[in-house]
């Protein structure tokens, strides 16, 4: 290994050695900053703490014997350090981002503000009921909401995220299916399902049988009925579905899954098309999780905190886990075990410790109160329109997999306009980044080839949208144009050209390792 | 509505690109029998009144900072700088979504990587992942890895484990037909877990501090466990404790997982919370949850990637590791902020501030009469068997402005031996007059 | 030595009462870089269509099924730390196991080189 006189290897991935120009290795305000381990010591802390007098320990024979090595920041490098990070990253407060299935809309700050009132966010959640009756009147209230604006029966708020809430509903479903005693172990998932939906269904014992998409991606029932059995417990489905489109045969599906006596579990990651449009409980579903992070716009702060609660039929409410809120005449009541449980109630067990992502309720309902009924209605149409804004001003340069069709919140294209320009649906989302967009979501839904999927939601202002589709436009005009050295060298101008994804895995570099000294590294 | 950037005008123009007359149209595909026309709820609200409303709301509530506080069991009031809220909230950490464009999110998966280092270094494993959603979810995931490392299907779970916990295990496990051996409660450390250890074992699930307070050495349970070709699980739900104790990974722990909430988080009425997850390297490729690791770009500089995704269930769908998809990433980005400014120096004087408060007031607690402590070794947190139903006395308590603790009733209801018992806690925020205030109002309520 | 394969693009090569079980070039090109590589036990009794190994890329997970019954014999351990043989030599040095045959007969339904290479055209 090549050294240098600081006993560090010099090889490319080396903090400030690079192929770059600058004696820094900044450019501009794009400013490198080396991993915390690199630049913190251990004796230093950006808290000012006393030490406490003299005491005698109770830690019998367990005190810790060897250091930890965490090194630490004094306040002003701790902010520095995290505010070049922070520069280093896409954010909704920053532009578009139109990652299909996701959501991006923006998050106010409002939200921020009331979550973080002591009240709210100063409350432990085993401190005496008597002294949270705001908190379990806010989660009451949240509950209302979302059993009026889905038409179901109750709901299980308790859920970390998305997923979580998919596990949720098929635990209910499967612990009914229990309760009847009957052999099912059978679900149904549509190959354009999120990779969650099967996942989850696995984790619980079932067995994942796939119903094939019509060419237009959306589940056709005849497929669905020559799969049902006795032995079918539920199908899931998502609607509108991953290609961004409404499930027209929904009813006539939930019908024949009914009349089956398996359940229909809904994935409601694109729930919030159709908020104040249509109830999912009208539609036949027994189970549906709600994002509150995506339809509600809890922040995705990087990838969570989420919220998943989920909302049951009659069907399945009984099922609902611990713990959960009654509705009693003297007001809502939260109940926590077993021994509260009354007739009737039948909680399958427990999903997490304490009672949710009380934060991101606190977010949710405030956002819920700022749009009301006619706010939530008007995002529903103003996403669908955005969506549908957007097929328009590139359906003739673009290609959509089913033909030209109105769309959800989310339009769906396909690589075939892309063919034999030798640009990629990867090099074409880089190439946007060079832009100054955020790519949107690619290669899914797995049906569809090269898949790009755009939900530019309702927080887009037509301007914003109109040099969105200039910029496409351009782009495409470049790739068939032959200028493929933009498209396979993007992104050129981000704070990082690609990443090496293959070495990455190959050998699996998961935590920083302090640099071997020169004396041992010379042996 | 604020929120909603388009006019009247705006929305007529692009209907008309559109090439349809009214928004109904692009609505067309839902049944028109199907279609809802109004939905039974307040119209919208400027934000003075939407605050207002949530205002009042939070009013009724009695926050952990106005009132002497020693309400704990799983999460913890501790005192959180500053900079790491003004941080968190920084719009390109708040609004980005999951790093799955690494050229534009290295802010993200930079600190992802450190946090997962911080929290390898501090349970004393090799590999820890990028957050799950807690600490009750984490364990849970972590009964299931070891299934799937040691192709067996019994966990069996200590009686000092968190009852939240345990329920979450035993709910995913039953779902899964697997087996689960739960201790009975063990608020006097007195369980004898090697016995229940047998080759059909998968995992032993072991929580220190148990919830109960009380310091169990690992060990022995790790030396047996092993024998047997079973992996330990550590839980640690207060994660302050780190800064004085052994670590698990030193007493021979396979996973160890734990509740990140005490550092950089609010108590938040129990959620969102951060669940911390490291385990040995070589079971990698069976840990849940997404991981980020290091690699160069083109131009040969550092840089991150999210990696080993093929576990992920959007690669594997119904044969990944676990359905988890969005974690915790905002709340590990507290917790390491926090951990950073702590340093060890810090996080070391902070455990210990921890505890020397907590033995300060067993102390004083001692001189309350009928009241004992059941813990010879604790950290922060511990066990008083009262002379009444502890239930009551918290509520009395509670009236007389004190939150007091947490009464094992409300975990393990039902139970009658265990009634009585109280679980106490003490953090840095507790000062000699809350301690005082304490010990004043639990003789005159136990008088 | 007659080499076959399968349409999930395994290729078995016999010689005597052994087989050498690998994936197509073909194969290799669509998974891209391989990362991974998880080898049976020596041992292991498989029946034709058993999962026999996985192989991962980035972006993609997929099984090795066995192109026919057989116990495993030999693994080819070195591809664990060097899975980029399978990218460079997927028919020659990146082969992944070698099986004790149980019946020859199951190498009749298999495709010899040009079946293989007709059927990919149809891909």
């Amino acid at each position: 290994m090549t050294m240098n006189t600081q006993g560090r290897p010099t090889d490319a991935g080396s903090a400030g050695v690079s192929s770059t120009d600058t004696f820094t290795g900044n450019r501009g305000l794009q400013i490198e900053e080396a991993l915390l381990f690199e630049v913190g010591r251990t004796d230093v802390t950006g808290v000012d703490l006393d030490e406490p007098e003299a005491f005698a320990p109770r830690l019998g024979k367990l005190a810790r014997k060897s250091a930890i090595d965490l090194p630490g920041l004094s306040e002003p490098e701790a902010m520095r350090h995290y505010v070049r990070l922070s520069q280093k990253n896409y954010a909704i407060d920053s532009g578009l981002y139109p990652l299909g299935s996701c959501t991006m809309k923006h998050n106010p700050r409002l939200n921020e503000k009331v979550a973080r009132l002591g009240g709210f966010g100063d409350i432990h959640p085993l401190q005496p009921l008597s002294t949270v009756s705001g908190a379990v009147d806010l989660m009451a209230e949240l509950g209302r909401w979302l059993i009026e604006m889905t038409g179901m029966t109750s709901v299980a708020l308790s859920p970390k995220a998305g997923a979580h809430g998919e596990l949720c509903g098929m635990m209910a479903i499967k612990a009914a299916i229990l309760a009847r005693g009957e052999p099912r172990d059978i679900v149904l998932v549509p190959e354009s399902a999120h990779g969650t939906n099967p996942a989850t269904a696995a984790l619980i014992g079932f067995k994942v049988v796939t119903v094939p998409a019509r060419p237009d991606g959306t589940v056709d029932p005849a497929a669905v009925k020559a799969l049902l059995s006795p032995q079918v417990a539920a199908i899931m489905l998502t609607n509108p579905n991953t290609c961004g489109l409404f499930e027209r045969d929904v009813v006539e599906i939930a019908a024949a899954v009914h009349a089956a006596g398996a359940y229909f579990y809904c994935d409601g990651a694109n729930f919030n098309a159709i908020v104040g449009k249509a109830k999912v409980g009208e539609l036949g579903v027994d189970a549906m999780h709600i994002n509150l992070h995506k339809t509600f716009s809890t922040p995705h702060g990087g990838g969570g905190p989420g919220a998943g609660p989920v909302v049951f039929s009659s069907r399945l409410a009984a099922f609902a886990p611990l713990p959960f809120i009654r509705i009693e005449a003297d007001g809502p009541v939260l109940v926590e075990d077993e021994t509260a449980v009354t007739d009737g109630e039948q909680p399958f067990g427990r999903m997490v410790a304490f009672h949710g992502q009380m934060g991101m309720f606190v977010r949710a309902l405030s956002y819920m109160l700022s749009h009301g009924a006619d706010g939530l209605q008007q995002a529903s149409e103003d996403a669908v329109l955005n969506a549908n804004y957007v097929r328009a001003g590139l359906r003739d340069v673009m290609s959509q997999p089913s033909g030209d069709r109105t769309c959800m919140h989310e339009v769906l294209f396909d690589d075939h306009f892309l063919d034999g320009t030798g640009v990629t649906t990867l090099d074409f989302a880089k190439a946007m980044i060079d832009e100054g967009y955020h790519p949107m979501t690619m290669y899914f839904p797995l049906v569809v080839h090269g898949a790009m999927l755009i939900e530019p939601t309702e927080s887009e202002s037509k301007a914003s949208l109109d040099l969105f589709i200039a910029t496409l436009r351009h782009l495409v005009q470049r790739a068939k144009a032959g200028d493929v050295e933009r498209f396979r060298e993007a992104p050129r101008f981000a704070p990082r050209r690609r990443l090496d994804e293959t070495r990455a895995a190959r050998a699996p570099k998961l935590k920083w390792e302090r640099p071997q000294a020169f004396d041992q590294a010379a042996e | 509505m604020r929120y909603l950037p388009h006019s009247e005008a705006d929305r007529e123009a692009m209907l008309a690109t559109i090439g349809v007359g009214s928004i109904d149209d692009l609505f067309s595909d839902i049944p028109a029998n199907l279609r809802v026309h109004g939905l039974d709820l307040p119209r919208a609200a400027g934000e003075l009144s939407v605050e207002r409303t949530l205002g009042r709301l939070a009013a009724k509530n009695v926050p952990a900072s106005s009132v002497p506080f020693f309400v704990g069991a799983g999460a913890y009031k501790h005192h959180v700088p500053a900079t790491v809220d003004h941080l968190i909230q920084r719009s390109e950490f708040l609004t980005s979504y999951t790093p799955y464009q690494p050229e534009i999110t290295q802010g993200t998966l930079q600190y992802l990587f450190e946090f997962q280092t911080q929290v390898a270094h501090l349970t004393g494993m090799e590999v820890a992942n990028a957050s799950m959603y807690d600490g009750s979810t984490a364990t849970a995931e972590a009964v299931l890895m070891a299934h799937r490392v040691t192709r067996r299907k019994k966990a069996v779970l200590s009686g000092g484990l968190h009852p939240h916990y345990r329920a979450v295990v035993e709910t995913t496990s039953a779902m899964a037909s697997d087996t689960v051996e739960a201790l009975p409660a063990d608020p006097g450390a007195t369980e004898d877990i090697l016995a229940r250890i047998d080759a059909d074992t998968s995992c032993v699930v072991v929580q220190s501090p148990s919830v109960y307070g009380h310091l169990i050495d690992l060990a022995p349970i790790a030396a047996r466990a092993h024998e047997v070709g079973a992996l330990l699980v550590a839980v640690v739900t207060e994660v302050v404790s780190l800064g004085l104790v052994e670590s698990p990974g030193a007493q021979g722990a396979d996973i160890v997982v734990g509740e990140g909430q005490s550092i950089g988080n609010a108590l938040s009425f129990g959620g969102p919370y951060v669940g911390l997850f490291a385990a040995r390297a070589k079971h990698v490729r069976q840990m849940p949850g997404r991981l980020c690791g290091e690699t160069v770009d083109a131009e040969g500089r550092r840089g991150f990637v999210l990696t080993l995704s093929t576990r992920e269930q959007h690669i594997r769908r119904d044969k990944a590791t676990s359905n988890i998809c969005t974690n915790s990433g905002l709340c590990a980005l507290a917790f390491t902020i926090h951990m950073t400014l702590l340093g060890e120096t810090g996080l070391v004087r902070l455990a210990r501030i921890n505890h020397a408060n907590a033995v300060k007031l067993a102390e004083s607690i001692g001189e309350v009469s009928g009241v004992t402590l059941l813990n010879d070794s604790f950290f922060n947190e511990f066990t008083l068997r009262l002379p009444a139903n502890a239930a009551d006395i918290v509520e009395k308590l509670a009236a007389k402005g004190i939150l007091g603790g947490v009464p094992v009733s409300r975990l393990e209801p039902g139970n009658a031996d265990l009634a009585n018992l109280l679980l106490v806690a003490s953090t840095e925020v507790n000062t000699d007059e809350d301690r005082a205030a304490f010990v004043a109002a639990l003789k005159e309520v136990l008088a | 030595m007659a080499t076959y394969f399968t349409k999930d693009h395994e290729w078995v090569r016999v010689d005597g009462d052994i087989a050498t079980v690998g994936i197509s070039d073909y194969a290799q090109s669509q998974l891209g870089d391989v990362v991974y590589v998880e080898l049976p036990e020596i041992g292991k009794q498989l029946a034709k269509g058993d999962e026999a190994a996985v192989v991962e890329s980035v972006k993609a997970a997929s099984e090795v099924f066995a192109p026919i019954s057989g116990i495993v014999e030999g693994i080819n351990a070195g591809l664990v730390d060097q899975p980029a043989k399978i990218n460079e030599a997927p028919e020659g040095e990146g082969w992944f196991l070698k099986l004790i045959i149980a019946d020859k007969g199951e190498l009749v339904g298999l495709m010899d080189e040009t079946a293989y290479k007709a059927f990919l055209e149809t891909l």
